[in-house]
């Protein structure tokens, strides 16, 4: 075991797959010689030469589609895309190429391809820096989409997703890249070394692709959260001192549907968290699969709460972001309604 | 001063007008120079503006770029051409009949997909586009599976999930087509990149239209092709038309598409895509070229749509009529039965014996994929299949919408 904060549990991820299966290889702008703009892929390419830690041209496409011809040559190519803000120019080698090419080939031709991204705000990145497009990938069937919350889950994730032979989108908030961030940008920073997620294995292994896990155990609502707002729902409930069911989702694609529904029969309230905007976002997907499994068990309404629907505004983040005071009023009204 | 005015392509003839191909940069055969594989893209700039030919007006092969081949691999070409055009003739009328929902011919391009096809080895990588049909022949896929596909039927390759002509056959080294234009043609680099990676000596290859040249894909690929000197030949048809928009909107009014290439470091040939002997000699050279680690070679085939774009188009109402039989290229077919002839290994029975033979082969499969089904005819695919492949294995969401849809079919 050894304290990591999410960048090392990432890299640590790709380390060891690298160094177990000569057919990962590694690419994106910045991830080679220099490390990563966030450090990610920090000191690969000097262990694993220039042919599998690969920096390319600044084309998103060219990158996902180049995965893709890798990945049907035998490599299992993982390729970054710097901020998911900047994935929009893939968006047809993703949507229908990466995510089809299975389907359209009734199986003759599959490409094991896992694209990772930092996503999410509170960095002061303005719009073009901060953006959650997990919906929207989730959204296309044929792809896997991830989330982690935390260190231990990320590396496990990562390992989990390199090895799928189906695609992953595999979405890194970056504002707990170096400690889980609850939500208040003027308080100190806490350190991964902090949290008990912080612990994270050396060597190899795996968190399941499609398990959500319960964060923290509670009788009076369920939490759907994941990524950063997990540590933020945490923080709420405290402070608003609801005993509250919290769940990282953690997989989008597929969705544990069944710890969901378990949870919110039991609790009867279920507020659903995240940072991306709200209209048509994931929430809304997670919220009608709830009501539809556990709508007599239910005590209130399902409520969502979520970034505005707006884009992310710089001069504005912290007024933008769905912050402890925007949960904390959520779950009031959930445990206040009849 | 006056202000700024948009240039907009003018169609050189149009319905009712007399072809105009006036545009068009030719050299004659024999003439352009064949350089050492190894040369560096920017000692052949200039070849970016001539056209390769190797058959001349008198049907006889001239010129340092003359491939040499034995008669019998000539024949073996006109033979895949000509199962090409045949095949494709009967499907358009499978289509027509309402048998087939919709069907590209390769119509005046089939020397692009055959004498490509039969100058790459067979563990080269295909990444074609929807109208190199003539790979599958010569690659020797059985026309009775082509079929099925076309038909959607219960030995269908794509389980009934694809549009008619989206094949694609693993076994065969060919990658499955997209309905998406032009995303095959970066991946197939990335396919390059990774043989190179993993220290084979196999080549990919890839094919896009000029049309479709615009999207970014064809320039992530030229980039990432030269970045990396990967081992990709990158072919870009160059038919003159993309649907009814002809090639001076894809930028090819003032210069040609091949000079795309020295501008990305890459060489760029322009060769007659109605020459047999031309596309082979200069594909063999683009092939040798990534084979020994000299990178990327664009190659622009000059050639003609002579049919519609597809059966959804109807190409009277934005050309004249007779443009092919004025297209100062002539026909692939012709051509090569004319050069065999002239060189006294080919004859006019011959010819028609063939052509009567091939008709009989396709006539045969056809009879042979019906009785496995058609799209509107039993039997069928069990609809069952729509539900897997979608991921390796069938996650729970999926396993319970397929379980809704046996129930609903149930209910009658």
């Amino acid at each position: 075991m050894a304290q990591m904060n999410m960048i090392q549990a990432l890299n640590s991820a790709m380390d060891i797959m690298l160094g177990r299966d000569p057919k990962v290889v590694i690419l994106g702008e910045d991830i080679g010689y220099f490390g990563g703009v966030f450090r990610t892929t920090d000191g690969l390419q000097r262990k694993y030469g220039e042919h599998r830690v690969l920096d390319t041209p600044i084309a998103e496409g060219g990158i996902v589609a180049a995965a893709i011809g890798m990945g049907v040559n035998g490599l299992r190519p993982v390729a970054e895309i710097q901020f998911a803000d900047y994935i929009y120019p893939a968006y047809d080698q993703i949507v229908s190429e990466l995510a089809r090419l299975r389907y359209r080939s009734a199986g003759e031709f599959f490409a094991p391809v896992t694209i990772r991204t930092p996503c999410g705000g509170g960095i002061r990145g303005g719009q073009t820096h901060s953006q959650s497009p997990e919906g929207i990938f989730a959204h296309v069937s044929g792809l896997k989409v991830v989330m982690p919350s935390n260190p231990y889950d990320a590396k496990g994730l990562l390992i989990s997703a390199i090895e799928d032979d189906d695609p992953v989108i595999f979405f890194e908030p970056k504002r707990i890249y170096n400690g889980p961030f609850d939500g208040q940008p003027d308080q100190a920073a806490v350190p991964w070394s902090a949290h008990p997620k912080g612990e994270v294995p050396d060597g190899y292994y795996k968190v399941p692709i499609g398990r959500c896990e319960v964060v923290q155990a509670g009788t009076a609502v369920t939490v759907v959260t994941y990524g950063t707002m997990v540590h933020v729902c945490v923080a709420a409930a405290r402070s608003a001192g609801i005993d509250a069911e919290i769940i990282d989702v953690r997989s989008m694609v597929p969705l544990d549907v069944d710890t969901l529904v378990e949870s919110v029969r039991r609790t009867g309230r279920c507020v659903v968290v995240h940072e991306a905007t709200r209209f048509g976002g994931f929430g809304g997907e997670l919220s009608a699969t709830i009501q539809e499994e556990c709508f007599w068990h239910l005590e209130a309404p399902i409520l969502r709460v979520a970034g505005w629907d707006t884009p992310y505004p710089h001069a504005f983040e912290w007024e933008y972001f769905p912050g402890q005071k925007r949960v904390a009023n959520a779950l009031k009204r959930v445990m206040e309604a009849a | 001063m006056r202000p700024s005015r948009l240039h907009v392509p003018r169609y050189h003839a149009g319905p009712g007008e007399v072809a105009d191909f006036s545009y068009l940069k030719l050299s004659p055969a024999g003439e352009v120079q064949r350089p050492d594989v190894n040369v560096p893209a920017a000692e052949v700039v200039t070849m970016a503006n001539q056209l390769i030919r190797v058959l001349d007006d008198r049907h006889q092969a001239v010129g340092p770029w003359h491939p040499h081949l034995e008669p019998e691999e000539l024949q073996v070409g006109l033979r895949h051409m000509m199962l090409t055009r045949a095949f494709d003739d009967r499907m358009q009328r499978m289509q027509r009949s309402g048998k087939i929902s919709f069907y590209i011919r390769s119509l005046g391009e089939e020397a692009i997909g055959v004498a490509q096809g039969m100058a790459l080895r067979p563990g080269d990588m295909l990444f074609p586009a929807y109208r190199q049909q003539g790979l599958y022949m010569v690659r020797g896929r059985p026309l009775v599976d082509l079929i099925c596909q076309l038909l959607s039927n219960t030995r269908d390759m794509c389980k009934g999930r694809q549009l008619p002509i989206m094949y694609h056959w693993r076994d065969g080294n060919i990658f499955s087509i997209s309905g998406n234009l032009a995303t095959q043609f970066p991946q197939a680099v990335g396919w390059a990149m990774a043989a190179a990676i993993q220290g084979t000596d196999d080549v990919a290859a890839t094919w896009i239209g000029e049309g479709s040249s615009a999207e970014a894909d064809f320039h992530h690929a030229m980039l990432f092709a030269s970045v990396y000197q990967a081992p990709v030949i990158l072919n870009l048809v160059n038919n003159q038309w993309a649907i009814s928009t002809f090639q001076g909107f894809a930028g090819g009014e003032n210069q040609t598409f091949a000079s795309r290439g020295p501008g990305y470091g890459i060489a760029g040939l322009r060769v007659d895509g109605n020459d047999f002997l031309a596309v082979h000699a200069v594909t063999r050279w683009a092939a040798e070229r990534a084979r020994n680690g000299h990178g990327p070679t664009l190659i622009e085939h000059v050639t003609y749509r002579a049919a519609a774009h597809s059966t959804s188009d109807d190409p009277s109402r934005y050309r004249p009529r007779d443009d092919y039989e004025r297209w100062p290229l002539g026909d692939p077919v012709e051509r090569l039965k004319g050069h065999l002839i002239a060189i006294g290994e080919w004859s006019e029975d011959r010819h028609s014996a063939l052509t009567a033979e091939l008709e009989a082969q396709v006539t045969a499969a056809w009879k042979e994929a019906v009785t496995y089904g058609t799209l509107n005819e039993a039997p069928r695919l069990d609809p069952h299949l729509m539900f897997e492949d979608v991921f390796k294995e069938m996650p729970e969401h999926l396993q319970r919408q397929d379980a809704e849809l046996r129930a609903e079919r149930q209910e009658g």
